[in-house]
């Protein structure tokens, strides 16, 4: 029996050192930690329980018999983050380059089915040389069988793929269609056919960093949700980030106790909007001046600016917040901005997350750069996504609320439940400039008659009281009590029941 | 006495004169211009008057303006608060000639103080000790040495037309004075084409000392005793203290007297000021006198007792002074920081914004010691650039000036200031250097003790040792609170350990032990040496007020990834704790040095591109303007340090743009 015992001993150890020291070396040389270290990092301490650990191929071609290492390049199971359960792959560069063979991603699937099963995350890392070559077609049939279940999870449980070394060729799609991607920076990459082949096909000369680096796809292709300076804060950033989330669509976004009043006023509120409506002003102080302690968990920070996305808590839970950002293009809808709130709508939608909106919105942004590239239906998108939410859905309107961006806008049209407006709302069709110069085009000549109308307008629009009228919004309120109402409004909404129609599902214009 | 006060001023020293005239049951007009229409003055009177468009000199200093406020709000007195229309003799006449009582001395006491060479002969005079020297032409080097042996070594030989330096020379004794004259000329000839040289006393160790006097208008003059304001940044005063740590009392009535003789011979009434240089021997000199309510009087109501505002008021309705010399005593000590809208870190380039927090510390007991502070800002309010970048002037009082400097350390620690730079980490600085500490100071203090600008303070090792030892405890109250998520897998609950390793500023990281009781944590380090932490720091909360060992310690916190950013004592760091796995891990990590921006044009605020003035390819001269830049309603040409090539132009007009994005790239 002892020998037995020590033989499993000796397997272990075996298995824990992967790919052997020098590949582990040469891992820390570059700046990144080994599959196991990651997972102690992800982890809380100690919680992490291996799964397949003794898993090997069973290629025989190209001489892979004599090459078989435990693992195969993988390491999968689950422990606790913060005490609440997550499934995590890490691939394992210093075995076989983590390359993917049949068995590597059967191991992917096994802990993808039980999460799915069991209601909890996933969360992949990904550092993996790509498909083992070796194995031919096996090796694609594991990438296929990984996507069909990246796509049976999507909506049942978050799934959070962090990009920790090349992701390259069909690799890149089971992050793609993950809920968040983070990457690090400088030793993280993701293409789909890499700058040897681009040189070849199209004569571009780019590098890798430059084709698919964290800051290509945090600022450029949006791919990423975020980046980080290494591995370590990457993991701790992923901690935070899954305290904000539901394991689950069968449970409610979690709660934590928090240390913050929430009838706290924030009198400097009053003073945010300029008194010119055409300076800018940061929303995030709003968003700051809301949340618990002043916690901002934001998602493509770096893309689209004029829109804001994020996780705040209110009352200790877990809330949405899409926001205009007037500090950049006034704050203007375009399609970038359009395709990233209405992603992280419906994100907050899947997992029962109540969403805020703060509004300060002159429009959609004009122009044949956007009209050729679709801002139709990529603006449809953002509308839809609001339309078929069901989660509370609470909105402030802090300046404009103009056009089609208004009612796009979580605005009470789209079953918006509680929808707010700071006295210095303006909510109309257009400012008050373009509206004269269509109603009173006769007058065009006379600058004077305009000025004269442009004002008369702006008295009769400029303002949230027409709205408030017809009830278009609920209540204008006091800015500096915007923390107190939004979270009384999401209190009242905690037990909020709305179905949609069945459907086998919509048909959101992707 | 008057029922309604008008304020031709604004920002702090407005609401200062408020609140005195509110005390005194006087109501109060403010006036205030366009950029000031939610200004916190114009909150706290009781009416205001709109005056103008922002820039001064089209509303605030704009006499016909003020006058039409006075009248349209029937105000029957007008203090003018420093700066402004304070000492404008034309403001005083046409008070008079208006009949509204001036909350000022008379217009001819201004006028003759306002001349450099008037006050000078007359505070001759009046027996006022001056800068000894001759005024008249010299004729050649041996009358240069006779005069200079009168005056005294050492001197300095000037050029009349001098100035950058040159044609200046300074001389300990006869034969340095007979060559500083014949160079000082030649290079004036060639210089200015004008040789003209006179010679006066060179005053070493300079130190700015100046008396508070305050005088009726019944013949009645006393001193207030003496502030100290030798710490100056480009004669701008920073900090000011009463009394001066260098005074004796005999120079100090000597100088009291000599202030107040010079008040009696220019007839003057309410609050004014001598300023004098003081050099290292206690010698001093008369520079000038100042016809107003000074900046810095606070410091002088502090040791005195005497609300210098309310005086001003009664002087001016005609009442007499209710005490006289002998009951001014100085009790205890008081300082004076100004906290200015300068970026510390930027040269103290001016720096504007909306202050989307500001938190003074409480006024009242702090320590051994009471907390003032003069302000004219809140929070949410917006810094413009059309006036002072002065924002508050801190002020503590205590016993002893090492129990104000103590109080001051700790209300700096607890300003909360953000959305604009400040200075609150220089005022820290030299709040804890060992010159000010002594008293030994001079007015060259800054530029001696900062030739470099200001980059910071780098704790030394005990007081890192207790802002990690403060930052360990906190951390685990922030991760017990972690672990306490719902939807937590039940019996398997995260359990957070004892043992942390805490790197705080980037050096060698210390591992240590927090164990937590009731009352607070005992933090023990690898040496044995343990830290007693107690303190009510919950997170969120962005001022954690500790003790470390019974001794108060004040953090300014953010959090951080594993760890948090700390602003204490003028330094500013980052702190992290981590589990020690976690940090065996760090330690892996590369060091990511900052990438290399000298080839970049980086934009130096957040703004809009208005114009683009070159082209990729295109090769710039040094000082060439390369875009614009509009911010803050301003336009900021930025050129280009150096001759180069552009090699890539990242903006174009339109584009907003944030601090440090790139603008253009050069090859």
């Amino acid at each position: 029996m002892k020998d037995i015992l020590e033989e499993l001993q000796a397997r272990r150890e075996n298995a824990r050192l992967g790919g052997g020291e020098t590949r582990i070396a040469a891992q820390h040389a570059r700046g990144k930690l080994t599959a196991r270290e990651r997972i102690e990092l992800l982890l809380d301490e100690d919680s992490f329980e291996e799964y397949d650990t003794f898993v090997a191929h069973r290629c025989t071609d190209f001489g892979m018999q004599g090459n078989r290492p435990y693992g195969d390049g993988v390491v999968t199971g689950w422990g606790t983050i913060n005490g609440r359960m997550v499934y995590v792959f890490s691939q394992d560069f210093t075995v076989l380059g983590g390359s993917v063979s049949a068995t590597h991603a059967a191991k992917i699937c096994k802990i993808m089915d039980m999460a799915m099963q069991n209601g909890a995350p996933v969360i992949g890392i990904n550092d993996s040389g790509g498909a083992r070559i070796q194995e031919g077609v096996d090796s694609l049939a594991g990438y296929g069988e990984v996507f069909q279940r990246n796509i049976m999870a999507s909506g049942v449980v978050p799934q959070i793929s962090l990009i920790m070394g090349p992701c390259a060729g069909g690799a890149v799609y089971s992050p793609a269609m993950t809920d968040f991607i983070f990457m690090v920076k400088d030793s993280s990459y993701m293409f789909v056919t890499g700058p040897d082949v681009v040189k070849t096909v199209t004569n571009e000369q780019v590098t890798a960093e430059e084709l698919g680096g964290a800051s290509t796809h945090t600022r450029k292709s949006s791919v990423a949700d975020g980046a980080f300076e290494n591995d370590v804060e990457a993991l701790a950033e992923v901690r935070r980030l899954v305290d904000f989330l539901p394991l689950s669509n069968r449970e409610k976004p979690p709660v934590r106790p928090f240390f913050d009043d929430v009838d706290r006023v924030e009198t400097s509120l009053d003073t945010l909007v300029p008194e010119n409506p055409n300076l800018p002003y940061d929303m995030k102080e709003l968003i700051l001046k809301v949340a618990d302690e002043g916690d901002f968990y934001e998602i493509q920070e770096e893309f689209a600016k004029n829109m804001i996305t994020g996780f705040i808590r209110l009352e200790g839970q877990t809330v949405g917040v899409v926001a205009n950002q007037p500090l950049v293009l006034a704050g203007v809808l375009d399609i970038d901005s359009a395709r990233k709130a209405a992603r992280f709508v419906r994100f907050c939608d899947c997992f029962e997350i109540p969403i805020l909106t703060l509004v300060d919105v002159p429009g959609f942004l004009p122009g044949t750069g956007q009209e050729y590239r679709g801002v139709i239906k990529h603006g449809a998108k953002l509308l839809f996504a609001y339309g078929e939410a069901t989660v509370p859905k609470v909105t402030v309107i802090t300046r404009k609320a103009y056009g089609g961006a208004y009612v796009v806008m979580a605005s009470k049209h789209l079953r918006s439940d509680v929808n707010y407006a700071w006295p210095t709302a303006e909510i109309a069709v257009m400012g008050a400039k373009g509206a004269t110069e269509i109603i009173h085009r006769a007058d065009l000549g006379d600058p004077d008659k305009i000025a004269a109308h442009a004002a008369e307008y702006e008295d009769r629009f400029a303002n949230p009281f027409v709205a408030a009228e017809r009830g278009f919004v609920d209540e204008v309120i006091q800015p500096r009590s915007t923390r107190k109402r939004v979270a009384r409004a999401f209190a009242m909404l905690r037990n909020k029941k709305l179905q949609n129609p069945w459907k086998k599902h919509d048909n959101i214009p992707l | 006495m008057f029922d309604k006060i008008l304020i031709a001023n604004r920002g702090e020293i407005a609401c200062r004169v408020i609140k005195t005239a509110r005390k005194m049951g006087i109501r109060t007009v403010a006036v205030y211009s366009d950029a000031d229409k939610q200004a916190l003055h114009v909150q706290m009177a009781d009416e205001a008057v709109h005056i103008g468009p922002p820039q001064a000199n089209q509303s605030y200093i704009v006499i016909d303006k003020i006058m039409a406020a006075i009248r349209s709000s029937g105000a029957q007195a007008v203090h003018p608060g420093y700066g402004f229309l304070s000492e404008n003799p034309k403001f005083a006449e046409a008070l008079e000639a208006a009949g509204i009582a001036f909350v000022g001395p008379p217009k001819g006491a201004i006028e003759s103080m306002g001349d450099k060479i008037t006050s000078k002969k007359i505070a001759q005079e009046a027996g006022v000790s001056t800068v000894p020297g001759y005024m008249g032409l010299i004729e050649d080097a041996d009358e240069a040495v006779k005069i200079s042996g009168e005056i005294g070594y050492p001197v300095m030989i000037k050029a009349s037309a001098g100035g950058g330096g040159k044609g200046m020379r300074i001389a300990w004794n006869d034969q340095e004075a007979r060559e500083g004259f014949q160079s000082s000329k030649n290079e004036a000839a060639n210089s200015f084409g004008d040789d003209r040289i006179f010679i006066e006393k060179f005053v070493t160790q300079p130190r700015h000392i100046e008396i508070q006097v305050l005088a009726d208008q019944h013949g009645n003059a006393v001193y207030l005793h003496e502030r100290e304001c030798s710490i100056q940044r480009r004669n701008q005063k920073v900090v000011e203290e009463a009394p001066s740590p260098f005074l004796d009392p005999e120079t100090r009535k000597a100088m009291g007297e000599q202030a107040v003789a010079l008040a009696k011979a220019v007839g003057y009434t309410s609050a004014g000021t001598v300023e004098f240089i003081v050099d290292g021997d206690k010698n001093f000199y008369f520079l000038e006198m100042n016809t107003r309510l000074q900046v810095e009087h606070p410091v002088t109501e502090l040791i005195t007792g005497i609300d210098l505002v309310e005086q001003m008021i009664r002087v001016a309705n005609g009442e007499a002074l209710p005490f006289a010399q002998d009951d001014l005593k100085i009790n205890g000590w008081a300082i004076e920081n100004r906290l200015y809208a300068e970026d510390p870190y930027r040269n103290f380039l001016p720096s504007i914004g909306r202050l989307t927090r500001y938190r003074p510390p409480a006024e009242g007991a702090l320590g051994d010691g009471v907390v003032r502070n003069d302000t004219g800002v809140y929070e949410g309010g917006e810094i413009s650039m059309y006036y002072d970048p002065m924002i508050a002037k801190l002020c503590t009082w205590a016993p002893t000036r090492a129990q104000a400097i103590e109080a001051q350390r700790l209300a700096l620690d607890t300003f909360e200031v953000e959305g604009i730079g400040h200075n609150l980490p220089f005022l820290s600085a030299v709040m804890d250097h060992p010159k000010f500490v002594s008293g030994d100071m001079t007015t060259a203090f800054i530029a001696e003790e900062y030739p470099d600008g200001f980059s910071g303070v780098a704790l030394d090792e005990p007081a890192r040792r207790r802002v990690a030892a403060a930052c360990a405890a906190m951390n685990r109250v922030a991760e017990i609170r972690r672990t306490r998520v719902s939807g937590r897998l039940d019996n398997h609950e995260r359990r957070v350990g004892e043992n942390w390793v805490v790197q705080a500023g980037g050096e060698v990281p210390w591992p240590l032990v927090v164990k937590a009781d009731h009352g607070g944590s005992t933090v023990t380090f690898e040496d044995g040496a343990a830290l007693r932490v107690e303190g009510d720091w919950t997170p969120g909360d962005s001022l954690a007020r500790m003790r470390v060992d019974g001794v108060p310690l004040v953090l300014k916190v953010d959090k951080i990834t594993q760890g948090f950013r700390i602003r204490t004592r003028g330094a500013d760091m980052k702190v992290h704790v981590r589990s020690p796995r976690q940090a065996e891990l760090a330690a892996l990590m590369p060091e990511k040095l900052p990438p290399d921006t000298s080839k970049l044009l980086l934009c130096p605020m957040p703004g809009m591109i208005v114009k683009v003035d070159v082209e990729a390819g295109q090769e710039v001269q040094e000082g060439q303007a390369l875009c614009t830049v509009e911010a803050m309603k301003m336009e900021n040409i930025l050129r280009a340090e150096r001759r180069g090539v552009v090699s890539r132009v990242n903006a174009g007009p339109g584009d907003s743009l944030a601090v440090d994005d790139v603008i253009m790239e050069f090859e």
